[in-house]
């Protein structure tokens, strides 16, 4: 294996990696249905004991 | 005795007598004293240890005390004093080398004051010594309080927040005497970065251990940013920190990069040391105490995902931007710098939604000097997230780059955004650590803001006209080609300048006073808010019995 492969292999897939990670938290963050836990959690500083 | 507190006495034991023997055979001063001291402390550890064992209740602490947790605030309480204590001593070195800058005499013409050991001294105080107390403190707190849960562990928080600040204790004396790796913001030599680790390590566990306890389903936004903080920055401490040293009896260690790899890992570091210690950790504390003072809800929990996670991605490729037009590939410094630039979107994203946290109580601005704190931080943080971006393109960092602009920038953060948020977070916390209604004086905390913001903009300004000058001085050519001014003409251009920037870090040191004698009151349980009924004025109405 080339150098030139070995760094064509490394920055594709570390790209795709890295692009379907984020693509999916903002999913997680953007799906409705998570609106209500999300709603929570923004008030879990102020619902303290 | 618990099996933790045998160990620790043990491994204490073995450290004290091998911190011995190597300060015995030192084979230089600075390291002989460094091991001394190392013995000494764990001695010290081991009597501690005793005490408290035969202080305590037989039982393990409780959990859980008629149904709340029971919350762990001892080590909190200790590291926020030392934030305080290490805050006063690091702006007052500051004030100390921006004079010298004014008046080089003032370094007295002692090794041990040169400006060029006073300077890691001053840094390391503030970020490291008055910042990393702070994180620490906010941290256990934060962590225990949104996971519903006591801290983990019984002698490892105490571990964490002590041997901190022995690190602390070694690196300063250790600038004192000369020690240094010459490493920007990573000076401690190899034995204390060894002791750090240990540290660091135990840090994340308790952090870890205390999340995995925790009762509370949802891991909170800034338990998010708090973690990223301390795994980035014990990544970063490793690597950078990679050494030979010469003698394992000596203080004298040499990197194993070299040349152009060497610089490329230290703005690694220093960048991210700026990324994830100065930011992701002082934003967990924004996520939380804004919301807490201002008692209104996170404005966009989503936004706030998304802005933990842009943030990191981020963040960690800007490094090289601090090494344009040297000789680190071309492709290196523009991919730096466009990662700067894109980090404009996830640092206004995430001030906007701490401003807009606000939505609904924006009048507290008025009566809230704390909040106001706070939220002048977030100001700063947006003014210095701006400017940084726009000076690592490289067109601009070609005039701004090694001139006292960059001093200013970092200081419109550092003061502004840190130090900022984290007077505010103190003002919360210790009345909440010693169970007091509120500071001793709100009345003290506005002189402490108007103090302090005086001074801010007195340095950022100066340092502002200073830099740009200097950068344009140092361009300029004459008809013949030749360049116009001399570097010591440069100098005597910013002379006044240094004063003016001297004496706005005593304006901020002085805030730092008012602040340390309002939360030692505070401490006391003295109040100076509570209502009092003044004495009608003569010939004034008074109501009917």
């Amino acid at each position: 294996m080339t150098y030139d492969l070995a760094s064509r292999f490394a920055q594709t897939s570390g790209l795709l990696y890295f692009v379907a990670l984020f693509a999916g938290v903002g999913l997680y963050a953007l799906w409705p249905r998570n609106q209500g836990r999300f709603d929570a959690a923004a008030r879990l500083p102020l619902d303290e004991e | 005795m618990t099996e933790g507190e045998a160990g620790l006495c043990a491994a204490f034991g073995l450290g004290a007598l091998l911190c011995l023997v190597a300060s015995a055979k030192a084979v230089d001063p600075a390291y002989g004293f460094h091991a001394g001291l190392f013995s000494l402390a764990a001695v010290a550890g081991i009597v501690a240890i005793l005490r408290r064992y035969a202080a305590r209740d037989p039982e393990p602490v409780p959990q859980e005390i008629g149904g709340k947790p029971n919350y762990n605030l001892g080590p909190i309480k200790v590291a926020a004093v030392a934030s305080m204590g290490w805050g006063i001593a690091g702006f007052l070195v500051g004030c100390i080398i921006a004079f010298q800058l004014w008046a080089p005499a003032l370094n007295l013409g002692l090794e041990y004051t040169t400006f060029g050991r006073l300077r890691p001294l001053h840094t390391s105080a503030v970020i490291f010594a008055f910042g990393g107390n702070v994180l620490i403190a906010t941290s256990l707190y934060v962590v225990q309080r949104t996971c519903r849960a006591r801290l983990a562990g019984d002698l490892a928080p105490w571990f964490v927040v002590l041997g901190y600040n022995l690190f602390i204790v070694v690196a300063g004396t250790g600038y004192l005497m000369g020690v240094t790796q010459s490493k920007e913001y990573a000076e401690p030599e190899w034995y204390a970065d060894l002791w750090l680790t240990i540290v660091w390590v135990v840090y994340l566990a308790v952090f870890l251990a205390t999340l995995a306890k925790r009762r509370e389903p949802h891991i909170f936004v800034a338990n998010w940013f708090y973690l990223a903080f301390i795994v980035t920055i014990a990544m970063l401490h490793v690597v950078n920190n990679l050494a030979l040293p010469v003698s394992v009896f000596g203080s004298k260690s040499y990197p194993i990069f070299s040349g152009v790899q060497d610089a490329l890992v230290q703005w690694w570091y220093g960048h991210n040391a700026v990324g994830f210690f100065l930011t992701a950790g002082f934003l967990a504390i924004m996520y939380y105490f804004i919301p807490k003072r201002a008692e209104r809800p996170v404005y966009s929990y989503r936004l706030s995902i998304i802005h933990f996670w842009a943030l990191i991605f981020m963040y960690i490729w800007a490094g090289p931007h601090h090494l344009h037009y040297t000789a680190l590939p071309d492709w290196a410094q523009t991919l730096g710098m466009t990662f700067s630039i894109m980090l404009w979107m996830p640092s206004w994203g995430g001030m906007i939604n701490g401003l807009m946290t606000l939505s609904g109580a924006w009048d507290k601005l008025r009566t809230d000097p704390i909040l106001r704190l706070m939220v002048v931080s977030l100001a700063f943080y947006g003014m210095a997230t701006f400017e940084g971006p726009m000076m690592s393109i490289k067109a601009v960092n070609a005039l701004s780059h090694y001139t006292d602009w960059t001093i200013g920038h970092v200081h419109s953060g550092a003061l502004g955004w840190v130090a900022y948020v984290s007077f505010g977070a103190l003002y919360c916390l210790v009345p909440w650590l010693w169970n007091r209604r509120e500071v001793y004086s709100l009345r003290l905390v506005e002189w402490h803001f108007w103090v302090s913001t005086l001074g801010i903009v007195l340095y950022i300004t100066a340092m502002w006209v200073a830099g740009i000058m200097q950068g344009l001085m140092w361009r300029a050519y004459n008809d013949f080609g030749f360049l116009e001014y001399s570097f010591v003409e440069t100098v005597e251009a910013m002379r006044p300048y240094y004063l003016v920037r001297a004496l706005g870090g005593v304006l901020f040191l002085i805030g730092a006073l008012i602040m340390a004698y309002n939360l030692a009151m505070t401490i006391l349980g003295r109040e100076a808010n509570a209502p009092n009924p003044a004495p009608a004025a003569p010939g004034a109405l008074v109501p009917a019995a």
